[in-house]
């Protein structure tokens, strides 16, 4: 060992490692302990309860709703949002073909590469306030402004939006609005990012493709959906964390937070709700563990089930 | 014929709208098929465009608009006069200002501090072998996977006992918030920064060691510059990361003395503000605020659009 190499191991390691310790691994590693507690939060007052929060967790029936909401994020949002990121993407490199210039890509592809990206680079918040806008429930919002104007809509009865409990095929329509904003949001980023990996693809498969007289849509599904394979895969791991982390938009949008009644629950705003509002720690923490290991199968089994051997070009 | 169509195709086939093809099939009449595609790809493109365009147009016109212009013709792209004392009203009342300097304060310590003991860490965590290296380079890793909401609660507590006897680590504290911000970007910087530390050759560190170079110097002369292409992804990452962030800022700024006010950063202050403006109806405060919050990011985006692109894609491909 070379001298001064532990001192400066050590040196170089210390501050970042004290800083993760006291605010990441501590916390993560109290909550864990406190889950097993009925501690209220307010008080130092707190009794060992065992796994009785963790039972208790399978009956609430706002848990329930909350697990089946999170689902249904992370089942669209990802499928949607891949595939109108594919479609786009396809387009951009492919639907020049045959201009006369011989452009491979779409006229003026940088530009909407451009355009699609802006959603990424705002903050989800802002993306919410100004979405609480485009929805207001008045003819002043700018979508029942649109349908209005264009006799769309009775004005007499606008949309309600993320206030609107009523189910469509089973799923509050809250859920849908809310859903197309994540989907607005993230399409452009997973665009840019297969465009890349669309140009990475060497020419020669795809002109042995075009001797051999494939089609458009035939060479989507046989030569760039399956090259492009890891990453989509990337795509949906990152997409379905994205899908169980949609607290910004529910806290912000609906009416009090989670609401209308319950309507547009998640983990993340029951845990939000059961701590804060009903000053229940102690089982908050137990929800908030149930979710950590949810999301760690969940990406798991997203990488299992999208793993396949790397095609090296 | 038949060769020509043939080679027509393949000019015009893969991807890249950056090469050029040869000009051989130029003269060819371009085909019916392909001509009606281009056309349905360009009104796919145009539509989700105008989708993300328009919202955003329309608030930054809207906050130009007298409020009474809002609630007559709210969906109209014509301003009338231009509303200055929108932005004013919203930068100063609406608290617009003191967001935009806490949100600096803290992002600028944030990243720099991250990028900094980021890059120290994942460098030792690369190229010295030690006991116990694995293990605190898992360690750093699993932040990745845990939800933040785990540990808010106990996060909370921590933070709020800290201020109990040191103030400045306490809630509402803005060098607190870059201490948690520099800790909760680590995980990723870390990892990030590892597998580009590792690609770089020993021979040069090697060499700067032979020529007498202490650990430290040979840290910050040669391997950063170095790992400069990485650090900028990185950068740009944790930027718009911290500048984004909101649930940590919610949960932490509060002021529990009530006494003081509470420094708010700029995603935490939009939602006070758009309650706020919402009982008012200040409709056009609110607007102005939106915009002077997006306006500054998306410029800088366009600016440096294929900075951002590729360090953004770049972070989520590696």
């Amino acid at each position: 060992m070379r001298h001064g190499k532990a001192r400066f191991v050590v040196g170089f390691l210390a501050l970042p490692v004290l800083l993760f310790a006291f605010y990441v691994v501590w916390p993560f590693a109290q909550a864990v302990g406190y889950s097993f507690t009925d501690w209220g939060g307010y008080s130092d007052k707190q009794n060992f309860v065992g796994v009785d929060n963790y039972v208790r967790l399978f009956k609430d029936e706002l848990v329930h709703k909350a697990f089946w909401h999170n689902v249904f994020f992370l089942v669209t949002v990802p499928l949607f949002t891949i595939a109108l990121a594919l479609f786009f993407a396809f387009l951009l490199n492919v639907g020049g073909r045959g201009d006369k210039a011989g452009i491979r890509g779409v006229f003026g592809s940088s530009v909407y590469k451009v355009i699609f990206f802006f959603p990424q680079v705002l903050s989800l918040v802002l993306i919410a306030v100004m979405w609480q806008q485009i929805y207001r429930t008045d003819d002043q919002g700018l979508l029942n402004g649109l349908l209005i104007k264009f006799g769309l809509l009775d004005p007499q009865h606008p949309n309600l939006f993320v206030a609107d409990p009523t189910p469509i095929l089973g799923i509050p329509a809250v859920l849908w609005w809310l859903l197309l904003i994540a989907i607005w949001s993230g399409v452009g980023f997973y665009m840019v990012l297969f465009s890349a990996a669309m140009q990475g693809i060497p020419k020669d498969i795809y002109e042995a493709a075009l001797l051999d007289g494939a089609g458009r849509v035939h060479t989507f599904m046989r030569i760039t959906l399956p090259l492009l394979r890891d990453n989509i895969s990337v795509a949906w791991v990152y997409l379905g964390i994205t899908a169980l982390d949609m607290f910004a938009l529910v806290y912000v949008m609906t009416p009090s937070q989670g609401g209308p009644d319950h309507a547009s629950e998640i983990f993340a705003s029951v845990i939000q709700f059961t701590a804060f509002n009903r000053g229940q720690f102690g089982y908050a923490c137990a929800l908030g563990v149930a979710l950590a290991i949810f999301t760690m199968l969940i990406a798991a089994l997203q990488l299992r089930i999208t793993r396949r051997e790397r095609i090296e070009f | 014929m038949a060769d020509v169509v043939v080679n027509d195709r393949r000019t015009a086939s893969g991807g890249g709208g950056s090469r050029r093809a040869v000009p051989k099939a130029a003269a060819e009449p371009a085909k019916i098929g392909d001509k009606v595609f281009g056309g349905f790809s360009h009104l796919f493109l145009i539509v989700w465009a105008l989708m993300v365009v328009y919202p955003i147009l329309w608030v930054v016109i809207s906050s130009f608009k007298e409020d009474k212009y809002i609630i007559k013709e709210p969906l109209s792209l014509n301003p009338h006069a231009l509303q200055w004392d929108n932005f004013s009203r919203a930068w100063t009342k609406g608290g617009l200002g003191e967001f935009f300097f806490n949100t600096v304060i803290v992002v600028g310590g944030g990243v720099i501090l991250t990028m900094l003991l980021g890059s120290m860490a994942a460098y030792v965590l690369a190229r010295y072998e030690f006991p116990g290296n694995r293990a605190i380079y898992f360690l750093f890793l699993s932040g990745l996977t845990l939800p933040v909401y785990l540990a808010v609660v106990p996060l909370y507590k921590g933070v709020f006992n800290s201020g109990v006897s040191i103030p400045l680590l306490g809630l509402n504290s803005r060098f607190m918030l870059i201490l948690v911000y520099v800790a909760w970007s680590l995980s990723f910087t870390i990892f990030f920064m590892h597998s580009f530390f590792r690609t770089l050759p020993t021979s040069v560190a090697e060499a700067a060691l032979v020529d007498g170079a202490s650990h430290t110097t040979l840290f910050f002369r040669v391997m950063l510059p170095m790992a400069k292409p990485g650090l900028i992804s990185i950068g740009i990452f944790n930027v718009l990361g911290q500048w984004n962030q909101w649930y940590l800022p919610t949960v932490l700024m509060q002021d529990t003395t009530g006494a003081g006010k509470v420094h708010e950063v700029l995603a935490q202050g939009l939602i006070s503000l758009s309650v706020q403006q919402g009982y008012k109806s200040d409709w056009s405060g609110l607007f102005a605020g939106l915009t002077m919050a997006m306006l500054p990011v998306l410029i800088v985006y366009i600016a440096f659009q294929r900075q951002v692109q590729a360090g953004l894609t770049g972070g989520i491909s590696k």
